[in-house]
C-alpha cells in the first residue's frame, strides 16, 4: 500500500472576518479542499499550504497583516513558517 | 416614550464560587478579577515533590523569608485579570504605534539634533537589556512566588518588560539601524559605565528569595531607574533640547512606570503592615538594594547629565524614599 | 543635514530575532549555570540554542492587540449569554454535567499549565524558547480565567461547580487529572514541555477539544463554544511550539532521541488514561452526541498523528508501543468509566444516569463489537433495579492505580471479562496498577510515584475528615465526615433524575415558554 502524502490543514472560524481570507487561500492553493463545519471551516491540502498577504489584501481592499489571522485561527496541522508576506504550513521541511 | 426592556427573571441559587464567597464574607456578586484570581493556586495535597527543587513543594510559602497569614492580601489595585490586562495594554500600544508612525513618516528621527540622537543611542539602547533582565526577574517571581495574588501581576510585569525591551529595540531601529543595537550590546557588556548595573542585574538573577527579588527589582531598581531615565532625562531634559520625538517613542515606558509603581507600592504596604518581622525584613532589603543600585545608576546618569547627575539622582532618590514612607516603611 | 539613506527593510525573522534573542547576553558576574541551574540535569544535551527556530513571531505589541480583540469579542458573548439566561437554551439539563466536568477537571489544569510554562519561561537557557514559553504561560492564564468566567454563570444556577477549587485539590476522581499534570510540573523542564507542549497540546489536543467544544455547539451552549474557539487560536501557537521543541531536542544530539522516545511513550499513555474522562463524557453525557470516542480516536489520533509520526521517523522516533493497547481498549473505555461513575454517584460532584433505550441503540451502532455483548446487560440490569426502587450503588471504595489513580476497572486487552491488575514491590510496600504501562512508568521512577496521595488511602488514613474530628466518638459517620471535608453538596451528587438541577431547569425553562 502506498503511503499517502501527509496532509496539512488550517481551521478558521467561519464569520464575516474570514470570508476573504478563505477565498484567498483557496485561490492561491488549487490543490486544497474546503471542509465546512458548524461555525468553522477547515482547509486541507496535501503537503503544503501557503497564505499570501497580498492576495488577501487585494480581496479586502486594504493592507493585510498576516498576524491578523491569529484572531480567527482555530487549529492547524503541519510545521509553520511565517514571513511578512506569507504564512506556510508544511510537512515537507 | 420609555422603553422598558425585560428578560425573564429567574433567581440564581448562589452568586459566586464557594472559595470566593468565603473571602468576601458572604455569597455576593464577585468581580471578574476576584473570580479569576482568588485561590487559583493549589496550596496542599501535592502528589510529587518537584525533581528540580525537592526540598520544597511545587508551590511553597517557604521559598521566601516573608510570612503572610493570607497570601491573597496581595491584591492588584488595577484589578488586572488577563482580559483587563491585554485590553489596557492594547490601548497603550495603539498610542505607541501612532507615535512611532508619526516620528517615522515625518522624518523626525533625522531632524533630531545630532548630539541628542547620539545620547539616545548611548543611553536608551543598552536599557533594552536592563528591561530584559527585569522581565527575567519577574518571570522568576511568577514561577516560584506563592499565591496568584502576587504571581499574576508579576507575569504581566514580565511581559510588559519584554514589551518595553521591544519598544526600545524599535526606537533603535528607527533612529539608527541593527548595527546600533550591536554597539549598544557591546557597551552593555564592556563599557565601564554599565558594569555596576549589569552586575546588580546578574546578582538578581541568582537571588533565591522571590520577595527579596520583588523588592529589589520592582520597587528599588525600577522605582529609581524609570523616573531617572524617562522623567528627568527624557521628558524633562531632552524635550527642552529638541528631543521631543524621543519622548514620543518612550511614552509607553513613562505611563507604564507610573501605573506599575502604584501596584508595587501597594504590595510593600501590605507586606510591612503584616508584622514587625516582615517590616524589618522588607526594610532591610530596600536598604540593601538601594545602597547598591543608586551607585550603579550614577554612571548611567552621568552619561546624560554630566555634572548634574549627582543632584538629579539625589532628587529621584528622595522622591523614591517619600513614596516608601507613604507605604509605612521607615528607611 | 545628512542625506537620508534608504534603510534596508528587515524581514520578519530578522526583526523578531532582534526583538527576542538579541536581548539576552552571556552573564559574566554570575555563572550561566547558576543563572540557569535546571536545564541540564535531565540528560538532554543542547549544543547550540541559536539553532532554535521561533515558531510564531509575535512581538508583545501585536500580542496585546490581537489578544485584546479576541477578549472583547469573547466577553461580549459571555455577557450576552448571561444576560439572556443562555443556560436555558441548552438541549437538555444533563448537558450541564459536562460543564461541571470541565470546570472541575480541566480549568484548574490551565492554571497549572500557566505556572508550569512560567517555570520554563525562566529556566530554559535559550532566549527564543523562553519567550515562547512566557507567552504560553500568559495564554494559559487566559484559558483558566475565561473558562471560569464563562462557567461562572452556570455556577449561579446549577450545583456541583461552586467548590471546583477545593475539589480539584482533594476529590478522588479529580486526582486523576491533577496527578497527571503535577507529574509533568514536578518533572524537569524538558520532560514538562514534551509532556504538555507536545504530547498533550499537540498529539492529544483535538481529542479534548472536539468532544467538549463540538459538544457545546451541538447542545446549544454558546458560551462554552465561544470560549473554545477563542482559546483554540492560542492553541495553534502552542502546538507549533510543542512540535518545534521536539524537533529541536531531536536535532541537537542523537543521545536525546531515546530520552524523548521514553517521554513520548510515558506521556501518550498517561494522557490517554486521563482522556478516559473525555471518552465517557462524549459517549454518555452529551444529550446531542457529536461522534463516539472510537470515531474521534480514528480521526484525531490515527489519521492526524499518522502524519506527525511519519515526520518524526527521520529522527528514529516511533509510535509509542502503548498505542496498541489504547486501540484494544478503544471500544471499552467509555462504558467501563461510565459504569464506575454511575456506581459511585453518591460521591461525585456531577450527576450520572443510565442511558435510555435510544441512547443504548446509538452505543450499539457505534460499538458493534463490544456494547451489546459486555455493557448493555449491566445497564439494563441496573435500569431494572431502578424501576424496582432498588437502585444499585457501590458501598465500598475502589482500589486505585498507584500511577494514573483511576479506579482499577480496566480489563485485560483482548480479554474483556478479566480484570487487569499488576503489582510491584518497593521498599517493603506493595503497589497496584491498572496496566503494564502504568507499572512500567512506576518502575522507571518509583521514588516519585510512591509519593502519590492516593485518595482512597487518604480517606482510610483519616486525612479527609474536617479539622478537629474525633473518629472514636459515638455514632461517628466517616462518609458524612468525608463529605463535609470535601465540601460536597449532597444536592450535586447522585442520579440526574430527581435532582435539583433537573427540577430547576424544567421549571425555569417552563417560565420562559409559558404565559402564566
Amino acid at each position: 500500500m502506498t503511503r499517502a502524502e501527509s496532509s496539512v490543514f488550517l481551521a478558521l472560524q467561519a464569520n464575516a472576518d474570514t470570508r476573504e481570507l478563505v477565498e484567498a487561500i483557496l485561490a492561491d492553493n488549487p490543490h486544497a479542499t474546503l471542509d465546512e463545519q458548524p461555525a468553522m471551516v477547515r482547509i486541507i491540502a496535501p503537503g503544503t499550504l501557503t497564505v499570501h498577504a497580498a492576495t488577501v489584501a487585494e480581496l479586502l481592499g486594504r493592507d493585510y497583516d498576516l498576524q491578523e489571522m491569529q484572531v480567527n485561527l482555530i487549529s492547524l496541522s503541519g510545521r509553520v513558517d511565517e514571513t511578512d508576506e506569507t504564512f506556510t504550513i508544511s510537512w515537507a521541511r | 416614550m420609555q422603553m422598558d426592556l425585560r428578560t425573564v427573571a429567574i433567581a440564581p441559587r448562589r452568586q459566586t464560587f464557594g472559595h470566593v464567597a468565603r473571602r468576601l464574607g458572604a455569597d455576593k456578586s464577585a468581580s471578574r478579577y476576584q473570580e479569576g484570581t482568588w485561590d487559583m493556586q493549589s496550596t496542599g495535597n501535592f502528589h510529587y515533590k518537584p525533581l528540580w527543587d525537592p526540598d520544597f513543594d511545587h508551590f511553597d510559602p517557604a521559598r521566601t523569608e516573608l510570612h503572610m497569614k493570607d497570601w491573597y492580601a496581595f491584591r492588584d489595585p488595577r484589578q488586572f485579570y488577563y482580559g483587563a490586562y491585554v485590553i489596557a495594554r492594547s490601548k497603550q500600544q495603539d498610542v505607541a504605534e501612532s507615535a512611532f508612525d508619526f516620528v517615522e513618516t515625518r522624518g523626525l528621527a533625522e531632524t533630531l539634533p545630532k548630539d541628542i540622537r547620539a545620547l539616545v543611542l548611548d543611553l536608551l539602547l543598552p536599557l533594552r537589556h536592563v528591561a530584559w533582565g527585569a522581565s527575567m526577574n519577574n518571570a522568576t517571581i511568577a514561577a516560584y512566588g506563592f499565591g496568584a495574588g502576587i504571581t499574576q501581576p508579576c507575569t504581566f510585569a514580565a511581559m510588559d518588560q519584554l514589551g518595553i525591551a521591544q519598544f526600545i529595540t524599535r526606537a533603535g531601529l528607527l533612529l539608527a539601524d541593527p548595527a546600533a543595537l550591536d554597539t549598544a550590546k557591546a557597551a552593555w557588556l564592556n563599557d565601564a559605565c554599565w558594569q555596576p548595573l549589569r552586575r546588580v542585574i546578574e546578582d538578581l538573577f541568582v537571588t533565591q528569595d522571590w520577595f527579596e527579588l520583588f523588592v529589589a527589582q520592582n520597587v528599588v531598581l525600577d522605582g529609581l531607574l524609570y523616573p531617572l531615565i524617562y522623567r528627568t532625562i527624557i521628558d524633562d531634559g531632552l524635550t527642552m533640547r529638541g528631543g521631543s520625538a524621543v519622548a514620543m517613542l518612550t511614552q509607553f515606558q513613562t505611563e507604564w512606570a507610573a501605573e506599575t509603581a502604584k501596584w508595587a507600592d501597594a504590595q510593600v504596604k501590605v507586606a510591612v503592615a503584616e508584622s514587625a518581622d516582615n517590616a524589618k525584613l522588607v526594610t532591610g532589603w530596600l536598604a540593601k538594594w538601594r545602597d547598591r543600585i543608586i551607585p550603579a545608576l550614577m554612571p548611567v546618569a552621568q552619561l546624560a547629565l554630566g555634572s548634574h547627575a549627582d543632584a538629579a539622582l539625589a532628587e529621584v532618590a528622595d522622591q523614591w524614599a517619600s513614596r516608601l514612607v507613604k507605604q509605612g516603611v521607615k528607611l | 543635514m545628512d542625506i537620508q539613506v534608504a534603510k534596508k527593510k528587515l524581514g520578519l525573522k530578522e526583526r523578531y530575532a532582534l526583538m527576542t534573542r538579541g536581548l539576552g547576553w552571556e552573564t559574566t558576574y554570575q555563572n550561566m549555570d547558576d543563572v540557569f541551574p535546571m536545564d541540564s540535569f535531565e540528560g538532554i544535551r543542547i549544543h547550540d540554542w541559536e539553532a532554535w527556530e521561533d515558531p510564531f513571531r509575535l512581538t508583545m505589541d501585536s500580542y496585546w492587540k490581537y489578544q485584546a480583540e479576541k477578549e472583547r469579542k469573547l466577553y461580549a458573548i459571555v455577557d450576552a449569554f448571561a444576560q439572556n439566561n443562555g443556560h436555558l437554551t441548552v438541549s437538555d439539563a444533563r448537558y450541564i454535567n459536562t460543564v461541571k466536568l470541565f470546570i472541575n477537571a480541566l480549568a484548574p489544569l490551565e492554571y497549572q499549565s500557566h505556572r508550569g510554562f512560567g517555570h520554563l519561561g525562566r529556566q530554559l537557557r535559550g532566549v527564543g524558547p523562553r519567550v515562547a514559553c512566557l507567552m504560553q504561560s500568559l495564554d494559559e492564564l487566559r484559558h483558566a480565567q475565561t473558562q471560569i468566567h464563562a462557567i461562572s454563570n452556570y455556577n449561579r444556577y446549577y450545583n456541583g461547580m461552586a467548590e471546583f477549587r477545593h475539589h480539584f485539590d482533594y476529590m478522588p476522581y479529580l486526582q486523576v487529572p491533577r496527578s497527571f499534570f503535577e507529574d509533568a510540573t514536578a518533572a524537569g523542564p524538558f520532560e514538562f514541555i514534551t509532556a504538555i507542549g507536545f504530547s498533550f497540546e499537540y498529539v492529544l489536543t483535538n481529542l479534548v477539544f472536539v468532544p467538549f467544544i463540538s459538544g457545546a455547539a451541538y447542545n446549544g451552549d454558546m458560551g462554552a463554544m465561544t470560549f473554545g474557539f477563542s482559546a483554540q487560536s492560542d492553541e495553534a501557537r502552542h502546538m507549533t511550539l510543542g512540535l518545534e521543541v521536539i524537533k529541536f531536542m531531536l536535532e541537537q544530539d542523537p543521545a536525546n532521541v531515546p530520552i524523548v522516545q521514553k517521554w513520548l511513550n510515558k506521556w501518550t499513555w498517561r494522557g490517554v488514561r486521563v482522556l478516559t474522562l473525555v471518552a465517557m463524557m462524549q459517549d454518555y453525557m452529551l444529550p446531542k452526541r457529536v461522534m463516539s470516542w472510537a470515531e474521534a480516536w480514528e480521526i484525531y489520533f490515527e489519521e492526524n498523528c499518522g502524519a506527525l509520526f511519519r515526520d518524526l521517523e527521520r529522527y528514529g522516533i516511533v509510535m509509542p508501543p502503548c498505542v496498541e493497547q489504547v486501540r484494544k481498549e478503544r471500544d471499552h473505555l467509555s462504558h467501563m468509566a461510565w459504569s464506575q461513575f454511575y456506581q459511585g454517584r453518591g460521591t461525585n460532584d456531577f450527576h450520572t444516569w443510565l442511558p435510555s433505550a435510544e441512547e443504548m441503540d446509538w452505543l450499539s451502532a457505534k460499538y458493534p463489537e463490544t456494547f451489546d455483548r459486555y455493557y448493555r446487560p449491566r445497564f439494563e440490569y441496573w435500569a431494572k433495579l431502578e424501576a424496582e426502587g432498588k437502585p444499585f450503588e457501590a458501598t465500598g471504595m475502589p482500589m486505585q492505580c498507584q500511577l494514573c489513580q483511576i479506579p482499577m476497572f480496566f480489563t485485560e486487552p483482548g480479554e474483556p471479562l478479566v480484570l487487569a491488575q499488576r503489582h510491584r514491590h518497593h521498599d517493603g510496600e506493595q503497589y497496584h496498577f491498572c496496566s503494564e504501562y502504568c507499572a512500567e512508568i512506576f518502575d522507571d521512577e518509583p521514588e516519585k510515584y510512591i509519593q502519590s496521595k492516593i485518595p482512597v488511602h487518604q480517606i482510610f488514613q483519616g486525612k479527609q475528615f474536617p479539622e478537629g474530628t474525633d473518629p472514636t466518638a459515638e455514632g461517628f459517620n466517616p462518609g458524612a465526615a468525608v463529605g463535609a471535608f470535601l465540601r460536597l453538596d449532597p444536592a450535586s451528587t447522585g442520579n440526574f433524575v430527581g435532582s435539583e438541577d433537573e427540577a430547576n431547569f424544567n421549571m425555569w425553562r417552563g417560565l420562559t415558554r409559558s404565559n402564566d
